[in-house]
């Protein structure tokens, strides 16, 4: 059916400024099967006037989680009010977009022609906005990132490579449409003109691996699942993302789930499936309507069902919500989750590949692995490799949260190094602290020093440092941190996510987060630290599955890099960083006491001594560092560290 | 085709491709790779991580779930993998209640076995779990969580087996927990105490209920007479308590024993599985001629009683009404015999020795009693008979055999192949093709029906009647195979039951372990008994022939009724669920309970509900009604069931029949 | 939506169980959506209702419980008729979350090794991680979600909470 489209539309004249009605009911009358076309006509043509410039101005609210906890609707609707009251709304374009990346400055807008990007925009900036902005071409200087005008020549932009999230803040993820027109499934239309051997071969020469942090070959799990002789196959979104700290896969979903829909389709169809699965978290609530959205348009288009497009090939999509499991992102135990069973993963063989859901053989990829396959079927395998590393190539999306000056999602190129990510894009540590480490990978990974700052981030050398790249989670850390807490906090959530069904998890986590426990109280002995790298051993070799192989790691990694201050914490009783509080110290400044007694008064142990008008002194052996007394002096005369 | 070849710890082993994983490879020369969670006949779970094997990069892996490759080189031991075990093992005594000094399990607990082989001298970890309280409400079982370690076994047994699924885990990470629903108690949930679990279980986290304490107490009572009768499974099992091999005979050295710990008499529970034989091949074979009430269900095993009156009302009339040989023994001594052996029935004491665990729960059924006594006083299993021998301080292996009394210490081999699989079938066949045909059967042998298949079916053609006969153990093959039937896939005639997979021998009274392999060699055991026997068939048994003169009269007689035969009721499968009240304080309103059990709401009871409201509504009297839903008023074969305030009588009410209910019976209630 | 008050009305607490297990069929992998939906309709999942579930959809009720401890997103005791969830992933716990978690423990008054009031007012949960880590440290109040919160907007927030009885 495509062949016809394109033998229509060969001698069609289309470009921005001369857009061509025929050439849109053209490309509707192929990819729509009913009736109501002018509906659609009228739609595409709106996007067609935005392209071509027919709108006098498009504005671009960025509708990401982030941005519309802080208020975007509110910013809508003062908008629209706004430009109707003026008589104006028909000539501007408002576009509710998915996560454009700089959360930390959000609520965002940018507005075109003009190139403006706006950050930390307010309701009450915009009758300012339109008044100058839209109308006068003016820019309000206030409301720019550091003076700078165009998105992307601030630096949080510049160093950023944006493959995956290139529509996201920029369409209307809700308006199929919007996606189609920029080229959403002619990457399934490609490679259903191929046959799903070669379509695989090309996943495996692109050099694509897993993105959810197994940095496994997506071309060659595809090949293992096609292998399987089975009438039945099945092909799985990962979207569980439970890793804290690292929202990539959410705004993925929330800001372009045509990409994610087409991945599944082109696997589908390589592997030899025709029904795919995305397993959601339950508190990604937009996301899962967002999919719901654009699941119930591909149904009506026609791009998911039956002979799909034309093609022979048939493929429908159902969502399943989490509910609240971060074990459940472990693929057996997300096949027992969608089979309506407990969370807990099965033995491994068989994979997934041989029997997998509901027996059959299956294929589970991340969000952000197959919202790359389109990608790779549009541009081609040279194209991919252009950016990032011979065996890491293509570009990855971290979720840069933390003592970071500009939190957010970027993308950047495979092979960036750690100070790039850091100082460059993410405008180096909050406050003016010193930069202590980066937690990558989430609790199942490690910590990067400033030794490490001018290494490349790729699957291998993460790994050769004893870290890795994990979902994209990276957390950084300033001097004001202390690593040991850091490392029992990560300990902590494994103990309370680990599933319970094997042993050195189940209770080898817990020991070893009953010594971390001990030590950030200053109860910690040195056979603890041995007794830690024994528990360690066991979990990491002996666990049913890579939530207790990997649950160790903080720990070994912090212990490895930031040994002096296990030890400052077990011999000295002191936490270097100050964090820890019941290794603070509260003490009386001299020179500022004024004599007035309340804090001994409210001292619940009586540990402060004095006179009246006289130098009040905390005994430290009494102390039991509760605050009261910090909280309680008028004059700020009480320090903590 | 060339053979293919693996490695283990250097040695080469030659693999079939058969072999299920590395584990039973290794087995089969001569190394026993540790393991709580992997059974041959369970699922394999991979949760306790002590059967990993280290492979030539230095990778460990669960032993219980890789297939051998040619090739594949493994070491079953090495400097990791000894660490590993240690701590896992370690990680598990911080959390077990340790008693092994008094523990029943102690001597056949994995974890203790497991810790001593490797010998983990030091626990450097405190209990981190508050004392969970020991579940004793069961007749049959004891659950003791302060001993579990988590393994799933029971779960798996449980489900997978015996397709109950009584207990479960429950929470995650370090609550969880392995608990019945809701975390009640057993005796409150739909548990047939067939004790599959007990015998399964690696540690002492579940064990057999001690009853031996009561039965010394009546031993060692001058007052008391006590009388002991011996189930056929445990004579081919108790030798395995003291060193000796499955299946050998050690029937007379246990009289011995017996009789050295004080008992009066000592019978044979077989003489009584003739006694059964006898009605209940009459029964069946009046059945057949009627055409009514088939198929017949055996009805000798407990815990497949208890599964039926709780899942089966459809079918409860189907099953045999006689009792089972222990409860009919006990019926004979205390409605017979204990006048003729000038016994009072005070001091009558009748215990029962049996493989079984469900046992215990018969014998406390309220209708198995005679004037206010149980026909069964106390039921002990196998093991707790070794555990009485050894407490005497018996050698058992220097015993000298001693003998039954008389005269119920007489049995055919009949009676005998009871214990198995497939015996209860064929001692009927050996009496009903007798009478059938009115000719003597020669050849006893009905090899069709013996094996430890899970499913047996055979037809006999015999004087022109066809018998259609199935042999099913384990519950899981018995629930599949009842729905079969009830989808009219297959018909049968007679059907024998046994809860336990391979039948009595099988129990959960049984020594452990209590391995398929060990199952055969005891079953192989009383087919030999069996076939040695002088009587085979159970109408030959003089003192069978004697008890219907003297007493009985005829088969199915009145007399045998009162004596030897029962009825059935139905169970609720979970105990204590009371819909919460609209409001307090409304005891002038007719209270209206309508049950939406399983199968009251698969016949409607909720549609029932509804239109009860509305016709209150239509009637105006929604005010001096309360309407209530509940689980289980135990009418599940009437149902849909309702009850009435707080009247005894049970109504059974369709839904074509609730505007008749409504006006009839709750309309006149209301004041 | 309309949320039905618990325990007090059970029938036709059924009816509505009947309707949602009619919504998603009896097949095993149905389980976890209808259980979803009861909890979304009834705030918790109450035990005769789970009893009813499993006799509906045939599976044995030591499963159904087991699949109802497994997931922190069901609970079976009663809610409070607020929410409070506060997260305590990575990046909020990185800007102080457990200072934050403290304050509303003592202002709301949750009892000690509980999660709601005994009058059942309000419940103060930990999530790890609701993806918003640009607003951390973020909590959410019967689903509105605050942003950039510091110990002093607590009793402020609480405050904004107890006025919605009101409405």
């Amino acid at each position: 059916m495509s062949k016809i489209f394109e033998e229509l539309t060969r001698e069609a004249v289309n470009t921005p400024k001369i857009p061509c009605r025929e050439f849109i009911n053209a490309k509707l009358g192929l990819v729509k099967l009913n009736e109501e076309k002018q509906k659609y006509a009228d739609e595409l043509s709106t996007i067609y006037r935005r392209e071509s410039g027919i709108f006098d101005c498009q504005i671009a609210l960025c509708k990401g989680t982030g941005c519309h906890s802080s208020g975007e609707s509110a910013l809508y609707n003062k908008i629209d009010e706004i430009l109707r009251a003026k008589g104006i709304r028909e000539k501007v374009n408002i576009v509710e977009t998915g996560c454009r990346g700089f959360c930390e400055m959000g609520p965002l807008v940018e507005i075109f022609p003009q190139n403006v990007f706006y950050c930390k925009v307010k309701p009450e900036h915009i009758e300012d906005i339109i008044n100058k902005t839209v109308i006068k071409n003016e820019i309000i200087h206030e409301l720019l990132f550091d003076g700078v005008q165009i998105a992307e020549e601030i630096p949080f932009y510049k160093k950023q490579v944006r493959r995956v999230l290139k529509e996201s803040g920029h369409i209307n993820p809700e308006n199929i449409n919007d996606s189609i027109v920029h080229g959403s499934y002619q990457g399934f239309m490609n490679a259903t003109r191929m046959t799903p051997e070669e379509v695989i071969e090309m996943m495996k020469a692109s050099g694509l691996r897993g993105r959810g942090g197994g940095g496994f070959s997506t071309g060659l799990k595809w090949q293992f699942t096609r292998a399987t002789d089975s009438a039945k196959k099945y092909i799985i979104c990962n979207a569980d993302e439970g890793d804290p700290g690292a929202f990539m896969d959410r705004s993925l979903l929330e800001g372009d789930p045509h990409k994610i829909i087409e991945g599944m389709m082109i696997a589908g169809y390589s592997i030899g499936a025709d029904e795919g699965y995305i397993y959601v978290r339950a508190e990604y609530p937009l996301a899962i309507h967002r999919l719901e959205v654009a699941i119930a348009q591909c149904t009506e288009f026609g791009i998911l069902g039956k002979n799909i497009l034309g093609t022979g090939f048939d493929f429908t999509i159902k969502i399943k919500q989490g509910a609240g499991a971060f074990v459940c992102g472990e693929e057996t135990a997300l096949i027992s989750s969608i089979e309506g069973k407990r969370g807990m993963p099965t033995v491994k063989p068989p994979f997934p590949s041989t029997s997998g859901l509901f027996g059959k053989p299956t294929s589970i990829n991340n969000v952000e692995t197959l919202a790359n396959v389109p990608l790779i079927m549009n541009n081609g395998i040279e194209w991919f490799k252009e950016v990032g590393t011979t065996k890491s190539p293509g570009t990855k999306v971290f979720a840069m949260t933390g003592k970071i000056r500009n939190t957010g999602l970027v993308e950047v190129p495979m092979g960036i190094t750690l100070r790039e990510i850091v100082f460059e894009i993410g405008g180096g540590v909050k406050d003016g602290r010193k930069f202590k480490a980066a937690q990558i990978g989430g609790p199942s990974g490690g910590c990067l020093t400033e030794e490490h700052l001018d290494m490349p981030i790729d699957y291998d050398s993460l790994q050769a440092a004893g870290a890795m790249v994990g979902s994209g989670g990276l957390v950084i850390l300033d001097d004001k941190t202390c690593m040991v807490e850091t490392a029992r906090y990560f300990m902590s959530f494994t103990q309370s996510e680990s599933c319970g069904k094997c042993i050195p998890c189940r209770e080898g986590t817990g020991r070893m987060l009953e010594i971390m426990e001990r030590i950030v109280i200053g109860k910690g002995t040195m056979d603890d630290v041995d007794l830690l790298s024994e528990l360690a051993q066991t979990i990491k070799f002996a666990s049913l599955c890579g939530l207790g192989k990997t649950a160790p790691n903080p720990v070994l990694s912090t212990l490895k890099y930031f040994r002096e201050e296990y030890l400052a914490h077990i011999v000295d009783k002191r936490c270097p960083a100050g964090e820890c509080d019941a290794l603070k110290t509260y003490m009386i400044v001299p020179e500022l006491c004024k004599g007035c007694s309340k804090c001994a008064r409210v001292c619940p142990v009586q540990a402060i001594t004095g006179e009246i008008k006289k130098t009040y002194i905390i005994d430290q052996e009494k102390c039991i560092k509760c605050g009261a007394c910090y909280e309680a002096c008028p004059f700020n005369a009480i320090t903590v560290g | 085709m060339t053979t293919q070849y693996m490695e283990i710890n250097n040695k080469k082993v030659e693999i079939t491709g058969k072999e299920k994983n590395i584990l039973e490879v290794a087995r089969g020369m001569g190394i026993e790779i540790p393991t709580f969670c992997y059974h041959s006949e369970l699922s394999v779970y991979g949760a306790c991580r002590m059967c990993m094997v280290e492979d030539e990069k230095g990778n460990l892996i669960a032993s219980c779930s890789l297939k051998p490759q040619a090739g594949m080189k493994i070491k079953t031991h090495s400097k990791k993998i000894m660490n590993t075990r240690r701590m896992i093992l370690e990680l598990l005594l911080a959390n077990h209640h340790q008693e092994c000094t008094t523990c029943v399990k102690s001597g056949d607990c994995v974890l203790q076995k497991l810790a001593m082989d490797m010998g983990v001298k030091k626990v450097r970890f405190k209990p981190r779990k508050p004392w969970q309280d020991l579940d004793t409400s069961s007749a049959s079982i004891v659950r003791d969580p302060n001993k579990c370690i988590l393994c799933g076994d029971c779960v798996r047994m449980c489900s997978e087996i015996q397709g109950v699924g009584v207990l479960g885990f429950i929470n995650r990470g370090p609550d969880i927990n392995v608990v019945p629903a809701f975390g009640k108690l057993i005796s409150d949930v739909d548990c047939v105490n067939c004790g599959q679990c007990v015998s399964i279980c690696p540690t002492g986290a579940l064990t057999i209920k001690d009853d031996t304490l009561e039965v010394w107490d009546a031993l060692l009572d001058p007052t008391k007479k006590v009388i002991f009768q011996i189930a056929p499974a445990v004579r081919v099992a108790i030798g395995e308590e003291f060193h000796h091999t499955e299946g050998e005979n050690y029937l007379y050295k246990s009289v011995a024993a017996i009789k050295m710990m004080g008992a009066d008499y000592v019978f044979d529970t077989s003489f009584s599985a003739d006694l059964t034989v006898v009605e209940e091949a009459s029964e069946f074979l009046n059945r057949v001629i009627k055409g009514e009430k088939l198929p017949q269900f055996t009805s000798c095993c407990p815990g497949w009683v208890t599964y039926a009156e709780e899942n089966c009302p459809d079918l409860i009339n189907n099953l045999s009404s006689c009792k089972s040989p222990q409860q009919m023994f006990g019926a004979v001594f205390k409605k017979f015999f204990a006048k003729q052996m000038n016994i009072s029935l005070e001091d009558m004491y009748v215990v029962s020795v049996m493989p079984c665990t469900a046992k215990k729960f018969e014998a406390k059924r309220p209708e198995m009693s005679t004037d206010g006594y149980q026909d069964v006083d106390a039921v002990i299993t196998t093991v707790e008979l070794a555990r009485m021998i050894r407490k005497m301080g018996i050698k058992f292996e220097e015993l000298k055999p001693a003998s039954l009394d008389m005269p119920f210490g007489f049995s055919s081999g009949a009676g005998v192949i009871f214990g198995t699989s497939g015996g209860v079938a064929e001692a009927a066949l050996r009496y009903a093709v007798e009478k059938l045909t009115n000719e003597t059967l020669d050849d006893v042998n009905f090899t069709e029906v013996r094996g430890l298949d899970g499913l047996k079916e055979a037809t006999f053609n015999v004087a022109g009647h066809e018998i259609k006969l199935a042999v099913v153990s384990g519950l899981a093959n018995t629930q599949r195979l009842i729905e079969k039937i009830r989808n009219k896939e297959v018909e049968y005639h007679l059907i024998e039951v046994m809860a336990c997979p391979g039948g009595c021998i099988g129990g959960g009274g049984q020594p452990v372990p209590n391995t398929a392999a060990a199952r055969v060699k005891r079953s192989k055991g009383l087919y030999s008994i069996d076939a040695t026997s002088t009587v085979k068939k159970s109408q030959n048994n003089p003192t069978i022939e004697k008890l219907y003169a003297e007493w009985l009269k005829t088969p199915n007689s009145d007399e045998a009724h009162y004596a030897l035969h029962t009825h059935y009721g139905h169970k609720r499968r979970i105990g204590g669920m009371e819909i919460a009240d609209a409001a307090e304080g409304t005891t002038e309103k007719v209270i209206i309970s309508v049950c939406v059990g399983t199968n009251c709401y698969l016949k409607g009871s909720y549609d029932v509900l509804q239109e009860l409201i509305a016709l209150a509504k239509k009637h105006g009297v929604e005010d001096k009604v309360e309407f209530k839903g509940t689980f289980c008023l135990e009418n599940c074969s009437n149902g849909p069931s309702i009850k009435v305030s707080d009247d005894l009588h049970k109504y059974g009410v369709k839904k074509e029949e609730t505007e008749k209910f409504f006006t009839n019976v709750v309309l006149p209630r209301i004041k | 939506m309309e949320k039905t008050e618990t325990v007090q009305e059970p029938l036709r607490n059924f009816a509505k169980v009947k309707e949602i297990i009619e919504k998603f069929g009896t097949d095993r992998s149905a389980l976890i959506p209808v259980l979803q939906a009861i909890q979304s309709e009834f705030r918790y999942l109450p035990q005769e209702m789970l009893s009813f579930v499993s006799t509906a959809m045939g599976i044995p009720q030591a499963e159904v419980f087991g699949v109802a401890t497994f997931y922190a997103q069901f609970s079976t005791q009663p809610k409070g008729k607020h929410i409070v969830q506060v997260c305590d992933g990575t990046a909020c716990h990185v800007r102080g979350s457990s200072e934050i978690i403290k304050k509303f423990k003592k202002d709301l008054q949750i009892p000690v090794g509980g999660t709601t009031t005994e009058d059942l007012y309000v419940t103060l949960e930990t999530v790890s991680c609701l993806g918003a880590c640009a607003l951390a440290p973020a909590v959410v109040v019967d689903g509105k979600v605050y942003g950039n919160v510091n110990f002093d907007d607590v009793a402020r927030i609480i405050m904004t909470m107890k006025e919605s009885d009101d409405e």
